[in-house]
């Protein structure tokens, strides 16, 4: 039982750290705190269930199309949003309010496009492409997983799986190319990036793409990893994603990584021992680790008032 | 005539007037009773946002739990409800005691806070391991107390003092200094403030007002479920409406609900999700061009707004 609950633990803390990561790169370059993150999960699950129900494919084709539709989307809703926020007196408190109003508004016009109607997907139909590499691994093409002797859903494997991917790309990203150097830049001092003529803008602006590409990518897993999605599935999302990346830190998207695997298998640990006590867990982690660690579990500076 | 008197005579007093004398010519008692309310609650959020600049996202935990510490008081010692009512202010004044220490942290870091403490009472008190004690997730039935007339007056009174709260900090030295503190915490300190007395005292103000509200809204509604006195509506309706009236101002959250709260009731209960679109984009619009809410409409003039 202790093996199965780190292992499952692990499995959807991988998976949580793609949740958080979009939410911890918005608000690490532009301090927004981004309230509609959970909205474009939900959206992101939509397109996988129409990507399965209208076209009847593999829900993973919808991965590069949600990224590619959500970036244009966060480049066009940055152009619109961002600017006048940054100008008003304060923005960070600001940014809340203007995107719980951006979050109704996605949740109103969904319910009013797609009704309010449980949505989920066979989870049989998800990885369907990868099952030849599956006969190769493990002799057969569907069916539970079996890791350390233990058996798990094949779909929480693959949500996991795709999670490493993206968050490995991130790195790669922020490490590993120009613009990502200088949305570091940003990220550690903002008004010094821009005196020495980075175009904070563009690099902001990308990030906002990014983060919202990534949102709607972990999305896309959603109908697997919590059964269902309904319009009203984003704001739990949204205060989930806040426990994955406030206990990684804050501003430090790599540190979400860490965030969301602790996350993970302390949800199962409690999960498993001390069930009726689970929904209590992220909100008394996330308050905890604000009051003694504010910095995160990897974050270097402190904000205390 | 002191601005204090003036205030008192001219806002205070004829609202009161007014929502005493509704419910005689209206027969939706309860609309009326939600709209005082939400009165409370957005002077409520008023207090330590307008004052202090903490945006309060789980201000629903205080009212949630004032409702459930009216309730404690009736199921289990069988109190009046207007001891009761006592209780649940002091209920929800305790839990402010409790998470004070959020006060440490800053900006979206408290707003994130305090959500996350808004949800951990609310699964505290549903957790079906309490069932003993708050019924846990099925909800509490306090018939014994069943009275909205008498509750609708103690909602009022609880409305008075709220509005009194806010016509002091209006006026006085200690208003000034907490929005001194507001403005910049190192140059009011400099300036003899007492900047984290000050901030408690306001953070558990506000507490007290949103717990009282909590205990008018059991004894009022008498059937309810944890979800429905902690929904976060309440935090966002009460946040909302006093923005958008325009905050550190007397009339502004009331201008804010009288608005806001009467479009919501015209087309709210009927198509729920164009009521969602309308006011997302309200708030958005807000944001966006009006930050300092309504009432800036008249400072921009250089008029001076109570």
């Amino acid at each position: 039982m202790l093996v199965y609950a780190l292992v499952a633990g692990l499995l959807f803390g991988l998976y949580f750290s793609l949740v958080g990561i979009g939410l911890n790169l918005v608000f690490g370059v532009m301090r927004i705190v981004n309230l509609a993150h959970g909205d474009f999960l939900m959206l992101g699950a939509f397109i996988a269930v129409g990507v399965s129900a209208l076209a009847a494919l593999d829900p993973l084709f919808a991965v590069p199309l949600a990224f590619v539709v959500f970036v244009l989307v966060g480049l066009v809703l940055y152009r619109l949003l961002v600017p006048r926020l940054q100008g008003s007196v304060n923005p960070e408190m600001l940014s809340i309010i203007l995107f719980f109003g951006l979050s109704q508004v996605i949740e109103a016009l969904t319910t009013i496009a797609f009704g309010t109607s449980e949505r989920s997907i066979p989870s049989s139909e998800l990885g369907a492409i990868l099952a030849p590499l599956r006969v190769r691994l493990f002799g057969d093409a569907d069916g539970p997983v079996e890791l350390f002797g233990q058996t798990f859903p094949a779909t929480w494997a693959i949500s996991a799986m795709v999670s490493v991917i993206a968050i490995g790309l991130v790195y790669v990203y922020l490490y590993r190319t120009r613009l990502g150097t200088l949305t570091r830049a940003v990220m550690s001092r903002r008004d010094e990036a821009f005196a020495t003529g980075i175009n904070v803008d563009r690099v902001s602006a990308a990030a906002f793409g990014i983060g919202l590409g990534l949102a709607a990518v972990a999305g896309v897993f959603a109908p697997f990893m919590f059964g269902s999605v309904t319009p009203a599935f984003g704001e739990d999302a949204t205060v989930t994603s806040f426990a994955v990346v406030v206990l990684g830190s804050l501003g430090n998207p790599l540190g979400t990584a860490l965030g969301g695997v602790v996350y993970g298998i302390s949800y199962m640990l409690v999960q498993t021992y001390l069930s009726s006590w689970a929904d209590l867990l992220p909100y008394v982690l996330l308050i905890l680790i604000l009051l003694l660690r504010p910095s995160g579990l990897l974050g270097r500076r402190v904000r205390v008032a | 005539m002191p601005s204090t008197l003036r205030h008192l005579l001219f806002i205070v007093a004829p609202l009161l007037i007014v929502f005493a004398i509704l419910p005689g010519v209206y027969e939706n008692h309860l609309m009326l009773f939600n709209f005082v309310v939400f009165l409370i609650l957005a002077q409520g959020v008023n207090v330590i946002y307008g004052f202090t600049g903490y945006l309060p996202f789980g201000y629903v935990g205080f009212f949630g739990g004032g409702a459930y510490g009216f309730a404690m008081m009736v199921m289990h010692a069988h109190a009046p409800a207007p001891l009761a009512l006592i209780v649940a202010g002091v209920a929800a004044v305790l839990l402010g005691l409790l998470l004070t220490p959020l006060l440490r942290l800053s900006g979206a870091y408290f707003a994130i806070a305090n959500l996350a403490a808004s949800l951990a009472v609310l699964h505290f008190v549903a957790n079906p391991a309490l069932e003993d004690i708050t019924r846990g997730p099925y909800g509490v039935s306090l018939t014994a107390t069943f009275n909205p007339n008498a509750a609708y007056w103690a909602a009022l009174l609880v409305l008075a003092l709220t509005l009194g709260v806010v016509v002091f900090l209006k006026n006085s030295r200690f208003g000034l200094a907490l929005q001194a503190v507001r403005e910049d915490p190192v140059s009011a300190a400099m300036a003899g403030v007492s900047v984290v007395r000050m901030r408690v005292v306001a953070w558990l103000a506000s507490a007290l007002i949103a717990g009282l509200a909590g205990g008018v809204y059991a004894w009022y509604v008498s059937v309810f479920f944890p979800d429905n006195v902690f929904s976060g509506t309440f935090s966002i309706f009460a946040i909302v409406f006093a923005l958008f009236g325009g905050v550190a101002t007397i009339i502004g959250p009331i201008v804010g609900v009288l608005i806001l709260y009467g479009v919501y009731n015209l087309i709210g209960f009927t198509t729920p999700q164009y009521f969602q679109l309308i006011y997302g984009l309200l708030i958005m619009g807000l944001v966006l061009f009006l930050p300092a809410g309504l009432v800036s409409l008249a400072t921009r003039r250089g008029w001076h707004v109570p």
